[in-house]
């Protein structure tokens, strides 16, 4: 059992800033992240000896490498390849690590667990050889790896334009980008992404590399369906108007081997959710969002929540959100006097809400589109794990199923290994339909493990001959 | 779906062999073994259970849970293990 002040879970541009924060203001911080170097998902580290050209280095890299640099020379205790499973009383957190099963425990804690993608089914969604955005993100960043042969990057957001730019930079082809939005959608988002000139300039870079390679870009369309029989051979996109409703135009198929596809991003709030923090459905910030003031402080004494895994916002607005809780989680451990947190906090909180508008209009092309999941067919699967199809789950709200909860138990929707991150949005708003609203949805129930642990790590070297079995009484 | 290993623009570990469905595979360290099936054209990982349809890597962090592979004879996230020389892989879940 390892005592601290703070732990932060998740090491990412949110958990660091906080991690350092907080142990600048002379906290004992233990940060935790399932992967084995910090930077989360945007400034993954491709694992060693596996490294980037130094020719082929781009701001990311140097981003990663200076948040890495940070973290290593700071006194916060950093513990990589850390799988928490478990988050209990206030607060013990339970990992499986390389050294076995780890328990830390600290009075404060910080969740920057980040995002994950939303995706709408469609048939043949579940063939391998469909991956996510931020899936090909991995490979193109971490792993030096095109995805496919031939792939068709679709879905919505500014991750379309960067996958679909890295994959042609590393030597594959790109046979469309299909995308929900229409040229207006981003000609409107353009006055608020002005606000940070220099993703600006990334995103037309990425878009310019497109043009030069003469890759067509389909707007205002979506994916219909993927056949092939164990992997991915063809994908065939349609025209849609605003909402993700089919306009009954002509299809168009592509013989590709990989779709890479994501329709925006959801806060993973599940450390909230799991200590019973209050939560609100906030659809701008990517759906349910733990309920917190500026600083980041839930509703729970001593937790915090930060970075896109309570509000999606992108790395900057992460960074500044975790450099808030850290603060505060400074000055509510009696560290930081009031003065010295007045300004530090307020600086970083104008630069937050400053950065909050380019987030907006990043956020409004990555929206949810219910309308996309009402056109979800019947024999269609939803829930990935279970193979549970939009008929039975509407069989199920038809019996009675009036709560999302309620629901999983009808049908086994969610019930699966990856707990219900990749249907639930979609079940939910199935649900929405019929009961009124997300609010009346609502959202699982948090419960341990967090995440799979096989039984064998959490045991150690313990076994069956160890339990102590008291003797039998005298007959 | 075979994923291509950029050449020109990334520096690869050693070289390491595994063993997949009794198949020789050529990967390098640094590598996660989801990735280095990719590269070696298997997609496909495993059946899911209700079903049986074919499935394979969704998400690449550790989220999905689609890349379970037996690793050793143990069920792991392919995307969460790093590759090693003489890992024996077979490409089934937990059925």
């Amino acid at each position: 059992m390892t005592p601290a002040d703070l732990i932060v879970v998740g090491a990412g541009p949110a958990g660091a800033a906080a991690a350092l924060a907080a142990s600048e203001a002379g906290l004992q911080v233990v940060l935790l992240d399932e992967a084995f170097a910090p930077g989360g998902q945007i400034y993954r580290a491709p694992p060693q000896p596996l490294s980037v050209a130094p020719t082929a280095r781009g701001a990311d890299d140097a981003a990663g490498d200076a948040l890495r640099a940070a973290v290593a020379a700071s006194a916060v205790v950093w513990t990589g390849g850390a799988r928490v499973w478990s988050i209990s009383g206030a607060f013990r957190v339970d990992a499986v690590t390389a050294a076995g099963s780890e328990s830390f425990t600290a009075p404060r804690l910080v969740a920057a667990t980040g995002a994950h993608e939303r995706l709408v089914p469609f048939p043949g969604w579940t063939t391998p050889g469909v991956i996510g955005l931020a899936a090909a993100t991995i490979l193109l960043k971490s792993q030096g790896m095109v995805p496919g042969r031939r792939t068709v990057v679709a879905g919505c957001g500014p991750l379309l334009a960067a996958v679909a730019a890295k994959i042609v930079a590393g030597g594959g082809e790109v046979a469309a980008v299909v995308d929900l939005a229409g040229p207006g959608d981003w000609l409107k988002a353009l006055p608020r992404m002005a606000s940070r000139p220099d993703l600006l300039r990334q995103g037309l870079g990425w878009a310019l590399k497109l043009g030069a390679a003469r890759v067509p870009v389909l707007f205002r369309h979506m994916v219909t369906g993927v056949s092939g029989g164990e992997t991915c051979e063809t994908v065939t996109v349609a025209p849609v108007d605003a909402e993700g409703r089919l306009t009954g135009g002509r299809s168009r198929m592509f013989d590709v081997d990989a779709l890479a596809i994501g329709h925006g991003l959801v806060p993973g709030c599940e450390i909230p959710k799991l200590l019973r923090a209050a939560h609100r459905f906030a659809p701008e910030a990517g759906g349910w969002t733990p309920v917190r003031d500026a600083f980041g402080r839930c509703s729970v004494a001593g937790l915090y929540a930060v970075g896109d895994g309570a509000a999606v916002a992108g790395a900057e607005p992460a960074r500044l959100s975790g450099c808030l809780a850290g603060l505060a989680a400074a000055q509510d451990a009696g560290r930081l006097p009031a003065d010295v947190f007045a300004r530090e906090a307020g600086a970083a909180r104008a630069a937050l809400d400053k950065a909050l508008v380019f987030a907006g209009a990043i956020n409004r092309l990555m929206r949810a589109r219910p309308a996309m999941v009402e056109a979800i067919a019947a024999e269609t699967v939803i829930c990935r794990c279970e193979d549970v199809r939009r008929g039975e789950i509407e069989a199920a709200i038809a019996a009675g199923a009036r709560e999302i909860n309620q629901l999983k138990h009808f049908t086994r929707c969610g019930m699966g290994p990856c707990q219900g991150r990749m249907c639930g949005e979609t079940a939910a708003t199935l649900l929405a339909r019929h009961v009124g609203s997300r609010e009346a949805a609502g959202y699982w129930t948090g419960r341990p493990p967090l995440r799979p642990v096989p039984l064998a790590d959490l045991l150690g070297q313990f076994d069956y001959a160890d339990i102590p079995v008291p003797t039998p009484a005298p007959l | 779906m075979t994923a291509l290993r950029m050449k020109d623009t990334f520096r690869r570990g050693d070289a390491v062999t595994l063993t997949v469905e009794g198949r020789c595979v050529m990967a390098h360290r640094g590598e996660t073994l989801a990735a280095a099936l990719l590269a070696a054209g298997m997609a496909r990982l495993r059946h899911s259970p209700r079903d049986f349809s074919p499935r394979g890597a969704y998400c690449f962090m550790g989220v999905c849970q689609e890349c379970v592979v037996r690793v050793d004879g143990v069920l792991r996230q392919s995307c969460q293990v790093p590759v090693e020389d003489g890992l024996v892989v077979e490409l089934k879940g937990s059925l």
